[in-house]
């Protein structure tokens, strides 16, 4: 099963090598992985993306949180999130196929961000599962070049989904 | 004059190196364990003034090893030195093996200067990089300024929760640079918690469990003795009546020699303690962490227990094996808050179970054998020391031997690399606690193979003048090795013997005494000659080649299936 931790960091030099040692050492496997700085410039924010059952997981937790530079970690296994990727994604396009993936694009929500005469770059961003479709929707006309992030993801203070969420699919 | 340089005049500084001396100072550090190098030498120019003794040994890792067992037997925290590149790499064995057994360190290792750090440059290794899942934190100085507070983490990580190894990974220019002063401030750990303190719901509902057990266990191991917590499990044992096992690390927990010891658990452990443990009701863990030497086939482990674990590592709790009341907190803290929620239940069915355990199933060997038997030179000389001895061990059968034989009564009598398994921990383990305790009497029971591997800092304590004894307990063979290859290798001994050197005419060499025993009847004589020496000696018993540790769960077998219980029985 899959668990978004999160995990609250000081911002220091070493700090990615840590997380990333423990992991390698203790063999748990990480899906993914995404950093940034928070509004605390000392303090950074890792979202880690791990696959294991609850024991796994909870082993996985506890290591995190034993690293002296780890301040807190979360699981929000259970818990209402918003999780999502960020994707920019480069797919083949000759004119006559424009009108078919702007349409896809408009579909998605995403963006058009470069357009050249044989490729468009595309930027989508959404939940896993969302990102998953858009690249199986683009794989006939033929990709590019891929990359994302990793996932982010942040609990719910209400049990309400704002509308701007509703692509969550819940 | 601008106001800038009003300051620079009027703060003092100082280098570097100076700085890091008085840290080491402030943290009351009187002796430390290290090894020149060129990026260290401003450290070494500065400690050459300092009330500081340094003690050098002719490998890195036998100063780290040595700096381990200063700390092992005192409770101190123990620091060495070394220099960048190969000295930090061969600090690595040590720094494992006080990782593996968390033993609190401080290890300070040089760096080029920081210019050259990713150039390749000489004697340059990414010590950080290479350490990392080997000590409980490292760090390297990259700003003079933070050197003092640096230091203060280190000594304060170490040394608390569950301890471990701190490495800082200064580079020269560091050492160098002149900077101010200052006092300590507040350390700056907003990721370092520890609960010392149990839930007091935990507790009670452990304190419960206890109560209304018939058949319980206290299963210990080293957390007790590094957190001070032997006298809270000794009176808790006593108050509530419940025998004792205690792991490799545990030994010296409690007193073997009490009524309610079952001695050590495990793959060579009692017969008795093994039984107890499969048979129990309730587990009482206590700093002590499911290792796999310790449980034999995880499935089968205590199959009728609830399980109270005790610890102060959330990590270790639920890891190997699910804890059905967890207890996060200091042994000390917990064990004394449980102490007045027990009673006093006799349990006398439990007990004539376990005695008749005890009576059928001792640790026993060939008493009536003509070679020497490693076992009854261990027996002899717990009895010529009057159990009183520090000891350590190097890894393998002597290992397992001194475990049965020797019975410790005391923390931190006993000194051995368990979690690692670290060949060579003896010899440089015994001259730390040599330093650590001068009016100790300190063994190292070594096995030839063991003892090849560090043998060279007979010198250190040569030059010392430092009267450890090595009871060498020489069989020709990497005796575990050759056990398991006799066992389960079809008695090929692929590799597995060794032509020694005269181990009595090195030590001679060396300048300590040489001492040998080929002979059972010379055996008490050569160890009253090796007690009675006061200079650093090596005894060198030829004992029986192909003798085996027994009992012996194979591994991946349940606990208590234990093969060579029957052994003796015809001899």
């Amino acid at each position: 099963m899959k668990h978004i931790l999160s995990a609250l960091v000081q911002n220091k030099p070493g700090v990615l090598a840590h997380v990333a040692g423990m992991f390698a050492a203790r063999a748990f496997n990480i899906d993914s992985l995404a950093v940034g700085r928070t509004d605390d410039p000392s303090l950074s924010r890792m979202t880690i993306v791990v696959i294991g059952d609850d024991r796994v997981v909870e082993q996985v937790r506890k290591q995190l949180a034993k690293i002296v530079t780890v301040v807190k970690v979360q699981d929000f296994a259970g818990m209402d999130v918003v999780a999502r990727d960020l994707m920019l994604i480069s797919v083949a396009c000759p004119p006559e196929k424009r009108p078919e993936i702007l349409a896809l694009v408009e579909m998605f929500q995403g963006k058009v961000v470069d357009i050249g005469s044989k490729f468009v770059m595309i930027e989508v961003a959404g939940p896993e599962n969302k990102i998953e479709a858009f690249i199986e929707a683009c794989r006939p006309y033929g990709i590019k070049n891929l990359v994302r992030t990793g996932t982010v993801a942040m609990a719910r203070q209400s049990r309400v989904s704002a509308a701007e969420n509703s692509d969550d699919g819940k | 004059m601008t106001a800038n340089t009003i300051e620079k005049t009027t703060v003092p500084t100082k280098p570097g190196s100076q700085i890091i001396v008085d840290t080491l100072l402030e943290h009351g550090v009187d002796v430390l364990f290290g090894y020149l190098g060129g990026v260290v030498l401003p450290l070494f120019d500065k400690l050459y003034d300092s009330p500081i003794r340094v003690v050098i040994p002719r490998h890195e890792q036998g100063g780290c090893h040595m700096a381990d067992a200063y700390a092992r037997s005192t409770g101190k925290v123990g620091v060495v030195v070394a220099t960048s590149g190969p000295g930090a790499t061969n600090l690595t064995t040590g720094l494992a093996t006080a990782m593996m057994d968390s033993v609190p360190l401080v290890a300070l290792t040089g760096q080029v200067r920081t210019e050259l750090i990713g150039n390749d440059a000489f004697q340059e290794a990414d010590t950080t990089g290479i350490t990392r899942p080997i000590t409980k934190h490292n760090v390297i100085v990259k700003n003079p300024n933070e050197l003092a507070q640096t230091i203060r983490e280190a000594f304060f990580i170490a040394s608390t929760g569950r301890p471990g190894p701190v490495l800082i990974d200064i580079p020269v220019d560091m050492q160098i640079a002149q900077v101010p002063a200052t006092p300590p401030q507040p350390l700056d750990l907003p990721g370092y918690r520890i609960r010392e303190r149990g839930h007091a719901r935990q507790i009670s509902a452990a304190a419960e469990a206890v109560n209304s057990s018939q058949r319980p266990v206290l299963y210990v191991g080293g957390g007790v003795i590094s957190g001070n917590a032997s006298e809270p499990l000794r009176k808790l044992a006593k108050k509530a009546n419940i025998p004792v096992t205690m792991t490799l690390m545990g030994l010296g927990a409690f007193d073997q020699n009490d009524p309610l010891s079952l001695d050590m658990l495990g793959m060579h452990g009692a017969a008795y303690a093994n039984f107890a443990v499969q048979n129990c009701d309730l587990l009482i863990c206590v700093g002590a962490r499911f290792d796999d030497r310790v449980t034999g086939k995880l499935k089968a482990f205590a199959p009728n227990a609830r399980v109270i674990h005790i610890d102060l590592d959330p990590s270790s709790i639920s890891k190997n094996v699910p804890a059905d009341i967890p207890v996060v907190g200091s042994a000390r803290h917990v064990l004394t808050e449980m102490l007045e929620l027990v009673e006093y239940k006799e349990r006398k069915e439990w007990f004539d179970q376990i005695a008749e355990w005890k009576k059928r199933h001792p640790l026993r060997y060939n008493r009536n054998a003509k070679t020497i038997k490693p076992q009854y030179v261990i027996e002899e000389l717990w009895k010529q020391t009057q159990g009183q001895a520090i000891i350590t061990t190097g890894v393998g059968q002597h290992q397992m031997w001194t475990a049965q034989f020797y019975r410790f009564n005391r923390p931190r009598q006993f000194i051995t690399s368990g979690g690692l398994g670290t060949m060579g921990f003896g010899l440089p383990a015994a001259i730390g606690a040599k330093i650590a305790n001068p009016d100790a009497l300190v063994i190292d029971i070594d096995g030839d193979s063991s003892f090849n591997m560090t043998l060279t800092e007979l010198s250190t304590a040569v030059m010392y003048e430092l009267p450890v004894k090595v009871c060498l307990i020489n069989n020709g063979y990497m005796g575990m090795v050759r056990q398991w290859q006799e066992l389960f290798y079809g008695k090929r001994y692929s590799c597995s013997s060794l032509k020694s050197p005269d181990f009595a005419r090195l030590a001679e060499a060396f300048g300590a005494v040489g001492l040998r025993a080929e002979k059972k009847e010379e055996v008490p004589a050569v160890i009253k000659a090796m007690l009675a020496e006061k200079r650093p000696c090596v005894a060198d018993f030829h004992v029986d080649p192909e003798e085996n540790v027994w009992p012996m769960v194979p591994a991946g077998k349940s606990l208590h299936e234990m093969d060579g219980l029957d052994i003796f029985e015809m001899a």
